[in-house]
């Protein structure tokens, strides 16, 4: 209870005496590119595979002639959209970007460029912190967005390639009952998500003390809470929205 | 003028500074001395307000640091520079960015001026033609230097050192102090150095306060040092062999 509190003292201290809003617009900008162009590869890469799994797997259990083709797709689409794009990709950027937002706040921590910052008369969790979340927010979506694009080409590309379905067969299903609100809700996921992979690996950085031991379980501690606080999230969210 | 009143903090219920009091003086270099663990960055970070003293007050030219509002709080400590042990500097930004961050996030000021200022500050410690290198590339001389210029960048009022001696071999930490010396002196800066090292009480020690277990044993200048009737501080002083040597010479 004492950690979850100080954790919204935190985040509270980030809103309280920013600095001006020019200094923030360079720094968020840095930000989109560490956070998000730099994801790009990875996101890029997980969500392929993930959608073509999806699809070779659906693919292998639906062997019941009832049931035509096209589900296969169908199932893919709605598991990337409701699940795979949001969550999983949450999970792999939790790995690279929370524990890299972690470890370096908590290295900035104990080399005292933090305390540096203090006795300037910077507010230093608004000053560091607020750009990162900030940043999350706004690229993490668009990540999502491309992990749900890319799953789909990578199921279609397992699908048709392998001759588990045709072409025509495998766009039918993508388009067949159609929910739109799950792009919502895969976006409202992403937003969620973002904030608390981002949140919480800066509050664990941020307050990282020791050396350079601490920094590193402190990157590990960053993840682990992202991924049980994404998952709990996940679950809430599904339960309020669907 | 930077004053102490009673400084009290606390540690899980153990007592680090058992009320420090102390009157540094304006515009000269002043020293806090102590062994290891003696409370000496604890009473460093409660003046400048990374730490919250539990009682005591510490006052900037009458105006009370921790009792203040926070936004006189911030005004204080833009007037504030410091130089940290291991330097500080941002690994991120190359020399000349780390100078410049002050002005950058603090001022209105246009960039030519800005350029012109970093330069300035950044020759006067003796370091030209590294603007462009990074904080890895650079010595542990050096980025103290480049401390030293981003914390006077901003015509600071207040300079502290927290032991800016650490790591560096004699020559160059004599260097060191004769460079807090000197900017003290002309930019009339009133500057606190909190340090081991007694080369540098000797060499720039105009007010000295000395610190054992958490509390002031003694104060003065450091010609007043050698002679002083403090057993814990004659201890500090003559720790070293070679000092140690020179005193039972003079006996003789």
């Amino acid at each position: 209870m004492q950690i979850i509190g100080r954790y919204f003292l935190f985040l509270h201290s980030l809103i309280i005496k920013r600095e001006s809003f020019n200094t923030y617009v360079r720094l968020i900008i840095d930000e989109c590119i560490k956070v998000g162009i730099n994801s790009i590869f990875i996101v890029a890469i997980v969500s392929t595979f993930i959608g073509a799994v999806t699809a070779v797997q659906t693919a292998y259990n639906i062997v019941s002639p009832l049931i035509p083709n096209y589900v296969v797709s169908l199932v893919v689409r709605d598991m990337t959209l409701l699940e795979l794009a949001p969550t999983i990709t949450a999970i792999v950027f939790a790995g690279k970007v929370g524990s890299n937002i972690s470890g370096e706040l908590g290295t900035m921590r104990i080399s005292e460029q933090i305390d540096a910052l203090e006795v300037m008369g910077i507010n230093s969790s608004s000053f560091l912190v607020l750009p990162k979340i900030i940043a999350c927010l706004l690229m993490y979506p668009l990540l999502v967005i491309l992990a749900g694009f890319l799953a789909l080409i990578g199921g279609y590309l397992a699908a048709t390639l392998t001759g588990a379905m045709t072409p025509d067969e495998f766009i039918y299903g993508i388009r067949a009952d159609f929910i739109e609100y799950n792009v919502t809700f895969a976006l409202i996921k992403s937003v969620v998500f973002a904030f608390l992979i981002s949140s919480i690996s800066a509050f664990t950085g941020y307050f990282t003390i020791g050396g350079a031991l601490e920094v590193g379980r402190a990157s590990t501690k960053a993840v682990t809470s992202s991924c049980i606080a994404i998952l709990s999230a996940d679950y809430l969210l599904a339960q309020l929205l669907l | 003028m930077i004053e102490i009143k009673n400084i009290i903090k606390d540690f899980n219920n153990v007592r680090v500074l058992h009320g420090i009091d102390g009157k540094f003086l304006p515009g000269q270099p002043n020293l806090i001395i102590g062994s290891s663990g003696t409370g000496k960055t604890v009473l460093l970070k409660c003046m400048v307000g990374l730490l919250a003293p539990d009682e005591g007050d510490v006052v900037y030219d009458q105006r009370n640091f921790h009792k203040s509002k926070k936004d006189e709080i911030r005004e204080i400590r833009r007037e504030i520079g410091m130089l940290f042990q291991g330097g500080a500097l941002f690994d991120s930004k190359n020399v000349e960015q780390n100078v410049s961050f002050p002005l950058d996030l603090l001022t209105d000021t246009p960039r030519d001026e800005k350029l012109d200022r970093v330069n300035f500050v950044l020759k006067r410690v003796g370091l030209e033609n590294v603007n462009k290198k990074m904080p890895s590339e650079i010595s542990g001389g050096m980025k103290k230097r480049v401390g030293i210029a981003r914390a006077i960048v901003n015509n600071s009022r207040y300079l502290y050192c927290d032991e800016p001696n650490s790591g560096l071999d004699p020559l160059t930490a004599i260097v060191i102090d004769h460079l807090i010396e000197e900017i003290t002196e002309e930019f009339n800066i009133t500057t606190i150095v909190v340090t081991h090292d007694m080369n540098s009480v000797m060499e720039i020690g105009e007010y000295v306060l000395f610190m054992h277990q958490g509390r002031k044993l003694w104060e003065g200048s450091k010609n007043e040092i050698l002679t002083a009737d403090v057993k814990e501080l004659q201890d500090f002083v003559y720790s070293n062999k070679l000092l140690k040597a020179v005193r039972n010479e003079k006996h003789v």
